[in-house]
């Protein structure tokens, strides 16, 4: 940061009367923005998406160390399996040595629990759009708010159950049409099952099963920015997914409190590096990489939606025949669209398309 | 079915001078497989000996129990627990180690030169007299053997049990087993430690692509295991492809076929004319394996166990139980109990033990029930620690023993499924599952014909053509086929009074296992 005996520039650009003939006190624009985001506070928007019982709900509590899942709320309802997908988001205001933020929890219960399970990833999909289409509703307004709220999701951690095998077709397909909106993060869930050989025997089969279906989780290859950020990134896709261990219980271990599981034949601590890969998620979701996933949600994901919106609404004003060949605008047709959503206007219609389209 | 509940134990003193009928009939073979005894039942002149028959013989020390209907106890190194189970029910139980309090069997060996000694002394007025007696075959197994039995006349069957012992182990043994459940809950591992077999040594396990395009198949290993000259033919039915589509409304249409057309194949050599070497291959006993990672049972497990539990014995089992807690496992067995007992599942239920039955054997029932389902853990691979090799899984936060009580019910899974309740699930199968079958079966069979009777008798009537009936008629008289006519009519209120009877009987059965 900048020394304290300077004075503090105010303003970009502006040269203050210089004492150290090469200083001209531009990182302190550092210190300016620190100071402004502290006031402003962060948002983070987490989606959660598994199995009932894979222990998400404990996983965001252990992440946080706080109170900040869905059940943790709702303390006294019985676990039922919806038969539908829901989607249920809960927020929560943390924080730490001064810095606020707003933690989103979106959780999705109902998710692969069916019987049949075709198309349970369709709801998913259709949130994660509306959250972008509000966004961008806000920003072509012409009176704008100063800060849009930012609900948009940027991060969605998928719970992969540790089979052991490989992975299921349902993760196949839910991880192929969401990498395309969302930043994916998965992970291996209630990983103290799996000895260490049939973990990484797992994680090397998950990976190549990812890479065979051209599924890009994130850390996405295509978004290093330089080598720097690829090898960093390099070193997280080797580890990619993680398997984590949640628990929100504390135990005494050689005279430390720890978060862990207590079982007959050992203590599994959730911190420690040699019993699961806990802090190497908590590290890159919330450590080192938090801006960055914000960004690409922003910057990537957001504008591929923003520009496909864009476009379609063009082509339907100007009534021009589509010669985009990926755009369909009269969407209706469609065998998969979703059935129940009314259409008010035209360009609500556009927005089934591109729900559907993926 | 009560026969199945009141197991050989030789009752305790108090019981000895009366024979109820339970007792009696207890010698009666139940087991089709067995052969008839030609023995009729009569009054035993011992009872005239109860005062004898109440000392204990000490050597017979295995349970410490004495005198049963004629004061014998049988200590067959080959069937220990015998005096556990059914009455001379053949055994099959490959994995049975000596039992410790076996200690009879020496302090025999000492009293077989006192036999020589009292053999002399004893009168020779009875035509049956011990001394006159041919050496037996049984060797130190007969239950005749002990000194105070040379003066006494015995009719001599029983040594029934050892017939039927030696009969039925030269024959073998089957068992059939489906395993049912999810990819990747470890059922290939606990087949393979529970039978101490390699049945899935050369097993490919198909990755995402390839499985969205298959169905469930039913693959068949069988094997052979010997254990102290008890063979047993081990067939496992395996079930891969099970749960592992997104949409799985049909998986276990697959199961379902494969039990039907096992007890269609039965019925039909049953009935038919050469019945010597009828290859029973209906399924005794089906593992459902319900994952740890839900919060109890899964629509999928509802369903599926909802469509077997009438026709094969569920025995629900608790997957990879080293992922829980102790206090998480009772949390999910509770859990699963109740979910079973809601959706209305009929799992395979324990027989009933008798009230006067030995403390510890009620206890261990009660255990086996209480642990329902079985948490159990499996593992392929020996490890070493402390000292010791076991069969465990190696975590970086400590050692899982598989066959530890403390750790899984691995031990107590194995022992119900081989050493004590092999009999009884097929005895079940044989008797309520089949029979449930059979009966509906026939029904349908009857229906039918009763149908195509009404349907050619209303043609007759209709068009007054001489039709040809599937059923052999009499006479072709109108005044007749008139009355036969009325008779079906009968016949049809009639089965379905009995149908409505029988569901009540199914009702009250279910009720009363």
């Amino acid at each position: 940061m900048s020394e304290a005996t300077k004075p503090q520039p105010q303003a970009k650009g502006e040269k203050t009367p210089i004492s150290d003939t090469s200083y001209v006190g531009i990182d302190a624009i550092l210190e300016q923005m620190r100071r402004k985001a502290m006031k402003q506070g962060f948002e983070f928007n987490v989606m959660v998406v598994g199995q009932s019982g894979l222990g998400k709900s404990t996983l965001m509590n252990t992440l946080f160390k706080s109170k900040v899942s869905r059940k943790s709320v709702q303390p006294n309802v019985e676990e039922r399996i919806p038969k539908t997908v829901e989607i249920k988001s809960v927020s929560h205001d943390v924080e730490e040595k001064g810095v606020r933020m707003k933690l989103t929890v979106i959780d999705t219960p109902g998710f692969g629990d069916q019987i049949n399970n075709e198309n349970c990833w369709q709801p998913i999909m259709k949130f994660i759009n509306d959250q972008y289409e509000s966004y961008l509703q806000e920003e072509i307004n012409i009176n704008r708010k100063k800060r849009i709220p930012d609900s948009r999701v940027h991060c969605c951690i998928y719970f992969i159950p540790p089979t052991g095998h490989c992975l299921r077709p349902l993760d196949v397909e839910f991880m192929r049409h969401l990498s395309k909106v969302v930043n994916i993060v998965p992970v291996i869930a209630k990983a103290d099952t799996l000895t260490l050989e049939e973990r990484d025997s797992f994680k090397k089969t998950i990976r190549e099963e990812l890479r065979a279906n051209g599924i890009d989780v994130y850390p996405q290859k295509e978004f290093d920015e330089d080598a720097e950020d690829r090898m960093i990134n390099d070193k997280i896709r080797e580890m990619t997914p993680f398997a984590v261990v949640g628990s929100d219980q504390e135990y005494q271990v050689n005279g430390k409190r720890i978060l862990g599981r207590k079982t007959k034949w050992g203590t599994i601590e959730v911190e420690n590096i040699a019993h699961c890969e806990f802090a190497y998620l908590r590290d890159l979701l919330i450590r080192t990489h938090m801006q960055n996933i914000k960004d690409i949600t922003c910057s990537i994901h957001y504008e591929t939606y923003r520009v496909r919106r864009l476009n379609e609404s063009n082509i339907l004003f100007t009534s021009n025949p589509p010669d985009h060949p990926t755009v369909q605008p009269k969407a209706n047709g469609q065998p998969e669209e979703q059935p129940a959503t009314p259409q008010p206007n035209g360009v609500a219609a556009q927005h089934e398309a591109l729900s559907h389209e993926m | 079915m009560e026969h199945m509940s009141s197991p050989v134990r030789f009752r305790s003193n108090k019981k000895a001078s009366t024979f109820s009928g339970k007792e009696l009939s207890s010698l009666s073979i139940r087991d089709q497989e067995d052969m008839q005894y030609p023995y009729a039942m009569r009054d035993l002149p011992l009872m005239s000996h109860s005062g004898e028959q109440h000392q204990r013989p000490g050597h017979y020390g295995a349970e410490g129990i004495g005198s049963p209907i004629n004061g014998r106890h049988l200590s067959l190194p080959g069937t220990p627990s015998l005096v556990r189970t059914i009455p001379f029910h053949p055994r099959g139980s490959p994995a049975v180690p000596p039992r410790h309090n076996h200690m009879g069997l020496d302090p025999e060996f000492q009293q077989l030169p006192l036999r020589r000694q009292i053999v002399s002394q004893v009168s020779l007025d009875s035509p049956l007299s011990p001394s006159m007696r041919p050496r037996s075959p049984w060797g130190r197994f007969d239950p005749y053997d002990s000194p105070e039995d040379q003066d006494k006349e015995y009719v001599g069957f029983a040594t029934l049990p050892n017939q039927v012992h030696r009969k039925t182990v030269k024959k073998g043994f089957t068992f059939t087993l489906i395993v049912a459940g999810e990819s990747g809950l470890g059922k290939s591992t606990l087949i393979n430690s529970l039978f101490l077999t390699d049945l899935y040594k050369d097993r490919k396990v198909l990755n995402a692509e390839e499985r969205i395009s298959r169905t469930v198949a039913i693959i068949k290993h069988t094997v052979g295991i010997e254990e102290k000259g008890v063979k047993l033919r081990l067939t496992i039915i395996d079930t891969p492809g099970f749960g592992d589509a997104v949409n799985n409304t049909e998986s276990w249409r697959h199961i379902d076929d494969y039990i039907d057309q096992q007890f269609e194949q039965y019925f039909r050599d049953e009935s038919g004319l050469n019945r010597r070497n009828i290859q029973d291959n209906r399924v005794h006993c089906c593992l459902y394996f319900i994952s740890p990672f839900g919060h109890g049972l899964r629509p999928l497990d509802v369903d599926c166990m909802r469509a077997l539990h009438e026709k094969v014995n569920i025995i629900p089992v608790l997957a990879k139980a080293d992922s829980l807690t102790p206090a998480e496992v009772c949390r999910k067995k509770m859990k699963i109990r109740e979910e079973i007992k809601q959706f209305g599942i009929n799992i395979y239920q324990f027989p009933e033990c008798d009230s006067d039955e030995d403390e510890d054997f009620k206890t261990q029932e009660q255990i086996l029930k209480n642990s329902i389902p079985f948490a159990v853990i499996g593992s392929n691979v020996q490890v070493e620690s402390k000292g010791r090799k076991f069969r465990g899984r190696v975590y970086p936060w400590g050692v899982v023993e598989v066959e530890n009580p403390a750790h899984s019910d691995f031990l107590l899974l194995r022992n119900m499924l081989v050493r004590t309740h092999m009999q009884d699930l097929k005895d079940v199968t044989r008797e309520i599952h089949y029979e449930n079958y059979r009966a509906q079966c026939i029904q349908n069979m009857t229906r039918m014909v009763v149908l195509e009777r009404k349907r050619s008798l209303r043609e007759k009537y209709r068009d007054g053509s001489e039709a040809d009936f599937p059923l052999p008629l009499a006479v072709a008289d109108t005044e007749k086929e008139r009355l036969i006519y009325e008779k079906d009519e009968e016949l049809r209120k009639m089965q379905e009074v009995l149908e409505r009877i029988q569901e009540q009987m199914q009702h009250s059965h279910r009720g009363g296992c």
